[in-house]
């Protein structure tokens, strides 16, 4: 039976880091399910299921070490998460438009309130700083369907919202 | 008829080239059949192809047409397929009955002109385009041992020009 932990790690990016964690894990027994890791700003973020049949605290003393040693934090928490649980995302939507505070928030809320289960999500600010660009890629699931998703952002009419479904072939 | 076993990765028959089919016999006519119930009892498969059931022919079965709003030819038995002209790009989402809990972005040809022999070794030619034109693509790759696990991109990825 696995015995899932959630590892995040956080800290200033360098290159190795990734090789680094990995291989301690490995060699304590540790074994990786699905993980997401991304730069954001300058810092490395990633967040890993861990199937490690010690305790939590047993795991950050393996980990405590090599995140010391990049001057990451590092956080362990034990879940229910399991593997081959994924929810199958049916619809892509894209926004953009002038950077503005509550920007996400008004979107989200709205995009929540017609069903809509957001399984990954990307923002980025691009553009420069005086004139930033502000991006925001969501995938999820439209549990209404993709229309009712398009007519609650209907009236926001400052950004640019493209809402598409998302088809996947099985063959 | 019969719904046959799905090979699934890392069985080593899938990533073999699968051999031209020469007999157009009533074998190849029940291979056909138990393809496509095999299909269709898969979970919301729209393709398969024969080295799927380790079978290593170049036969495969395209069905898109229970799709809403997408253009199609309907039930497809293509034999011996070949792509012979690739237009246009675009990144699509793609799963695989031999790749059980996994959908990966992979970039395909958006249309294409496709020549097969139908089930009694008359020669078609088809222009395809969209989602049946993927499926194709999908298809014909395993006849070649190759896998969508073989083509995958990021989500994110720009697209860039067909490597293969
Ligand atoms: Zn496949």
């Amino acid at each position: 039976m696995a015995h899932w932990q959630m590892l995040t790690l956080v800290g200033k990016d360098q290159p190795g880091i990734v090789a680094a964690v990995s291989a301690v894990l490995y060699k304590n027994n540790a074994n990786l399910g699905e993980a997401a890791m991304q730069r954001l700003g300058a810092n490395f973020t990633i967040m890993m299921m861990v199937d490690y049949a010690g305790s939590a605290e047993d795991l950050l003393s393996i980990v405590t070490p090599v995140a010391a040693r990049f001057g990451l934090k590092e956080h362990v928490d034990v879940i229910e998460g399991r593997l081959h649980a994924h929810l199958q995302a049916d619809v892509s939507i894209s926004l953009y438009g002038a950077d503005r505070a509550g920007i996400v928030a008004s979107a989200t809320e709205r995009l929540a309130q017609a069903g809509l289960h957001i399984l990954a999500l990307h923002t980025d600010v691009a553009g420069t700083e005086e004139k930033p660009v502000f991006v925001m890629e969501i995938s999820g699931h439209a549990a209404q369907g993709v229309e009712a998703l398009r007519e609650a952002v209907d009236d926001l009419d400052d950004l640019e919202i493209h809402i598409d479904p998302l088809q996947t072939m099985i063959g | 008829m019969a719904i046959l076993d799905v090979l699934t990765y890392p069985d080593p028959l899938l990533k073999q080239v699968a051999a031209p089919v020469t007999e157009f016999d009533s074998s190849l006519a029940r291979l056909a059949e138990d393809l496509e119930q095999t299909m269709r009892a898969g979970p919301g498969g729209v393709g398969i192809a024969a080295p799927q059931v380790g079978v290593l022919l170049r036969v495969v079965i395209v069905d898109v047409s229970s799709r809403p709003g997408i253009p199609n030819h309907g039930r497809l038995v293509l034999v011996n397929p070949e792509i012979q002209r690739w237009k246009g790009m675009v990144k699509g989402r793609e799963g695989c009955l031999s790749v059980p809990d996994f959908i990966g972005t992979v970039i395909r040809a958006e249309h294409i002109t496709l020549q097969a022999q139908d089930i009694h070794g008359g020669t078609q030619q088809y222009q395809m385009q969209g989602y049946e034109a993927r499926a194709v693509q999908h298809e014909v790759d395993h006849l070649d041992g190759l896998l969508f696990l073989d083509r995958l991109v990021s989500r994110h990825h720009d697209l860039k020009p067909r490597q293969s």
